[in-house]
């Protein structure tokens, strides 16, 4: 479509305008880490800029730990989503069997129970597990995944059925065609929702603040909490340092993974 | 020795009507078999029940004298190309060639020597480097047969492995296909729903239409005896042209469309019923240029003139139905132009209106046409 | 005679060998299946359908302070958090709380979206803009808007200030601070809403447009006509979804609230778990989280039935 320069002008105005009230608060939060207290505290402009406040981020407070916490979790997560989510989507799309109709079923009847209903006897289970502040008790939880399921299914149904019937005449097993074919042939896919897996693993907070005591596992999210209530009067500066550091690695991701992310999703969602 | 045999094969998906009913068929070694038929005919699934790929309601499958209905398609030993190639996207012409025999544990020195043989073989020396993508779409079809080639096995199934191609490139695989298939000694069960590939490559062609076989065997006997309205309409191009008739009471005089009237000498018809309405059928280079010549013409109107170089195909109309005449060499006929146009009764052949069945083929055909050199 | 006999005997009893060899490989099918789908189905069973179980079970007893259930008190604890005018104000403030940021949230992002799929020089800046507040965090969104919300530094009572107008209690005025929880939350979802907006108005066949513009059709008439028809699909998907992220809001009220003031903010989560995990009563937390669950099937439930029906799929 042609747009006339006038139009253009309206397009591009109303784009800075939202541009700028979108990424208000987090230039906000960047600036006003560069800035002193002084400044934050009489509401000047930056007078000078210091590192400062991330100095003191990482010496006040465990935040490298939590930092790297924050990592093992949502690697692991993301791990377990696809491992878990590929080989089901291959049960679904690949192999037919007695009572595949139900197990299906069963799968879109896990999408109506919120996690957060049936937290409860979630936090015995992993207390009587003795997974309070492991690692296990904050991923195991959360690697079976409808959602990935069906986003890893939609994709697996546009590989030709042809390619697993060349195998079974070859006599390839059903395994080795999972790992040899389907999963090199679905990286894009399983990138896409692997992304996404992370985000939402290193966002995570009802659960990591339930199932974390001390700082040994603790992630970033519970530690900025902290940060922010135990930080004596208002040191805006140093919690906007750690809020900065906590969303930098999940914003460069979305920056990568941004288009890719916005198809494999709206596919998931849709089809 | 029959390598593969049928019997009375059926097949039904969840108490459905059968796709494929009482298929009795046994296809000989090295032959080249060709199983054609319009789409939904059950001409695939028949494949893909010889290869092991659907499961076989009922009848059963002998491969070398060997029941497999039971067997996975990896035990019966026989290799397939399918239509859209199935080609591994990720890996590269050498590693998709490769593949199977890896799985098969072949040693390392055999599978190099295979794989060498097959792309001298199908010229893809140059090209086992490279991926699927990079390929043209012949290339990845003789990719395809590579795959077939290394495997050794001695029943090859291909399920219309030529329909992706531009025309072109397929009148030239269907050369390579058969020599290779010749020169390897290969029995080839070959799936299409191309009249003309069938023609040209099988040994022995089975026509299937809605699940029932309508006639097996060598192309020219089909072309020629069609042993039904289906097979006579459905091999042979321009097709068969079919008209409604029916005789004049004293039995010398046929009427066809209403509108040609052809005298016929009663012994030429002698197995023909003259009480009934029947169908005629007559080739496109039967119908023959009539100025010249005195008897049995009859001047069409023509419809529509095809100038194809070294032949012409004309359009008459015949009551309700179009007849084409394929005339050699180059005809100016207008639009329109009653043209004259010699049909002789000797070329006819009679169908039963009812079961369509054939009744009486055209002699002459047969004696004049194959030349045995 | 005998001989065709013997024959016919041969296949019958061939024939019952490739039914066993059939039955067996149907069973080898339905292992091979279970055991693709066993690491899954395994760990729903443990986090998943035990734990719903066990909730609605332990809504009906009185549970000690480490969760084993003392009392039946069978249908009580429903009675009792359903005349509870905490826990019904709790449920007050959800429903407000969804009606504040889904439409918000989706009109918002649906003008972001409309103005981004625009092919100008620059686009894809904007669109990574308007997106990206799907990779902050609720702790660090709620950190930043803590500021802004600030009674005497936040940036939004310094603009008050400078319109001249009375500073406003965004978080500790009863009538402001479910309002200033609702902001926040708009906010981060926009991001999410968006790129799944962008991805369904990506998706729409470019020709319809290409044949509206022959037609001469205006920029608003197409909007109506083809944009939010053919994205209706897309919007019943992301209004549901919001409408449930709604339902389970918790990180924001954990640290801009802490569900005050007077209640005001103290959503049904943050309600399940203050009840759970700060008063040790499992019991009615357990009758609290089966209202939620309740709530979300029927959403759940809706989008299955109604999203293949009322909207317009191609």
């Amino acid at each position: 479509m042609m747009l006339s320069a006038g139009k253009k002008a309206i397009f591009y105005v109303l784009l800075i305008i939202s541009a700028f009230l979108i990424a208000g608060p987090a230039l906000m939060a960047i600036v006003m880490s560069f800035m002193t207290n002084q400044d934050i505290l009489t509401g000047s402009l930056p007078t000078t800029i210091s590192l400062d406040n991330y100095f003191a981020a990482f010496t006040r407070f465990p935040l490298l730990q939590y930092f790297l916490n924050s990592f093992i979790v949502s690697i692991v997560i993301m791990l377990g989503q696809l491992i878990l989510s590929a080989l089901a989507a291959y049960a679904f799309v690949f192999l037919e069997f007695k009572g595949r109709d139900f197990l299906f079923y069963l799968f879109i009847a896990t999408m109506m129970v919120p996690f957060e209903a049936s937290v409860i006897p979630n936090f015995h289970i992993i207390r009587d597990l003795g997974w309070i502040d492991r690692y296990s008790g904050l991923t195991v939880p959360f690697f079976a995944t409808a959602f990935g399921t069906f986003l890893l299914r939609q994709n697996f149904k546009q590989i030709p059925k042809e390619l697993r019937e060349a195998s079974q005449i070859e006599g390839i097993g059903d395994f080795k065609f999972f790992l040899k074919v389907i999963l090199p042939v679905s990286r894009t896919s399983l990138v896409t929702y692997g992304i996404y897996s992370f985000l939402t693993s290193w966002n995570m907070y009802l659960w990591p603040l339930l199932v974390t005591t001390n700082d040994t596992v603790r992630t970033v999210q519970i530690g900025l909490k902290q940060l922010q209530t135990q930080e004596q009067l208002n040191d805006w500066g140093v919690i906007m340092a750690g809020a900065v550091i906590i969303i930098l690695p999940t914003l460069i991701l979305l920056f990568l993974g941004q288009k890719k992310l916005q198809k494999g999703l709206t596919e998931g969602a849709l089809k | 020795m029959s390598q593969v045999e049928l019997i009375d094969i059926t097949k039904s998906y969840d108490k459905q009507k059968d796709v494929l009913n009482g298929i009795n068929l046994s296809i000989e070694e090295g032959e080249f078999f060709v199983l054609v038929g319009p789409s939904g005919s059950g001409k695939s699934t028949l494949l893909r029940m010889i290869a092991g790929l659907e499961e076989i309601s009922g009848g059963f499958l002998k491969i070398n004298d060997q029941t497999v209905n039971h067997l996975p398609p990896k035990e019966r030993n026989l290799s397939m190309v399918f239509q859209n190639y199935a080609l591994y996207p990720h890996l590269t012409v050498e590693q998709n060639i490769l593949f199977g025999l890896k799985a098969r544990k072949v040693e390392k020195r055999e599978q190099q020597i295979r794989l060498m043989e097959a792309a001298e073989m199908l010229g893809l020396t140059e090209l086992l480097k490279r991926k699927p993508r990079e390929l043209s779409g012949g290339q990845r079809q003789r990719v395809a047969l590579g795959r077939s080639v290394v495997s050794h096995a001695p029943l090859c199934l291909m399920d219309e492995p030529l329909s992706n191609l531009d025309a072109k490139l397929r009148a030239n695989m269907r050369v390579q296909i058969r020599r290779l298939q010749k020169q390897l000694g290969l029995t080839m069960i070959y799936v299409t729903h191309d009249q003309v590939e069938a023609m040209t490559m099988g040994d022995r062609i089975m026509v299937l239409n809605e699940g029932k076989i309508q006639q097996v065997g060598k192309p020219i006997t089909l072309y020629n005896e069609p042993e039904n309205l289906f097979v006579a309409s459905f091999i042979g191009s321009p097709k068969m042209n079919l008209g409604n008739a029916a005789f004049f009471a004293d039995g010398n005089h046929l009427i066809i469309e209403n509108q040609l009237h052809i005298s016929i000498d009663p012994d030429v018809i002698m197995g023909v019923p003259k009480d009934r309405n029947l169908k005629v059928g007559i080739r496109a280079e039967h119908l023959f240029p009539g100025e010249s010549k005195k008897d049995h013409i009859h001047h069409l109107e023509a419809v529509n003139v095809e100038q194809l170089g070294n032949e012409t195909l004309i359009a008459f109309e015949v009551g309700s139905e179009l007849w084409t005449a394929k005339w050699p060499g180059q005809w100016t006929i207008e639009f329109g132009q009653k043209v004259p146009v010699q049909i002789l009764p000797q070329y006819l052949l009679f169908f039963d209106v009812e079961t369509g069945q054939l009744i009486q083929s055209a002699d002459i055909g047969k004696l004049r046409e194959v030349v045995t050199i | 005679m005998r001989m065709a006999n013997s024959a016919l005997e041969a296949n019958e009893t061939f024939m019952y060998q490739v039914e066993r060899v059939k039955k067996k490989n149907r069973k080898l099918s339905f292992i091979k299946g279970m055991l693709f789908l066993l690491p899954s189905l395994i760990l729903f069973s443990v986090f998943l359908f035990y734990p719903m179980l066990k909730t609605i079970y332990l809504s009906f007893f009185l549970t000690d302070a480490k969760g084993a259930t003392t009392v039946f008190v069978g249908w009580d604890n429903y009675k009792e958090i359903f005349t509870d005018s905490v826990f019904l104000k709790g449920m007050k403030n959800t429903f407000l709380f969804v009606f504040y940021t889904v439409p918000l949230t989706v009109i918002i992002s649906l003008f972001l979206t409309v103005i981004a799929n625009e092919k100008l020089k620059g686009i894809g800046v904007f669109r990574t803009i308007f997106s990206s507040t799907m990779g902050v965090s609720v702790a660090a969104a709620s950190v930043f808007w803590l500021y802004l919300f600030n009674p005497t530094m936040g940036l939004l009572n310094k603009f008050l200030e400078l319109l001249g107008a009375e500073s406003i209690g965004w978080l500790t005025d009863p009538d402001w601070a479910l309002f200033a929880v609702s902001v926040t939350t708009i906010w981060m979802n926009i991001g999410f809403t968006f790129l799944i907006l962008l991805g369904g108005l990506q998706s729409i066949d470019s020709s319809l447009y290409e044949s509206a513009d022959i037609e001469g059709s205006s920029y608003f008439y197409k909007l109506r006509r083809i944009t939010i028809p053919m994205l209706s699909p897309t919007l019943f998907f992301v209004i549901t979804v919001s409408i449930i992220n709604a339902f389970q809001t918790f990180g924001q009220i954990d640290i801009l609230t802490q569900g005050g003031p007077a209640n005001e903010t103290n959503l049904i989560v943050y309600s399940i778990y203050r009840e759970a995990f700060v008063n040790y009563q499992f019991g009615s937390a357990s009758a609290q989280a089966i209202v939620l669950f309740i709530f979300i099937l029927l959403m759940t439930a809706l989008q299955f039935k109604l999203g293949e029906r009322r909207v317009h799929y191609q």
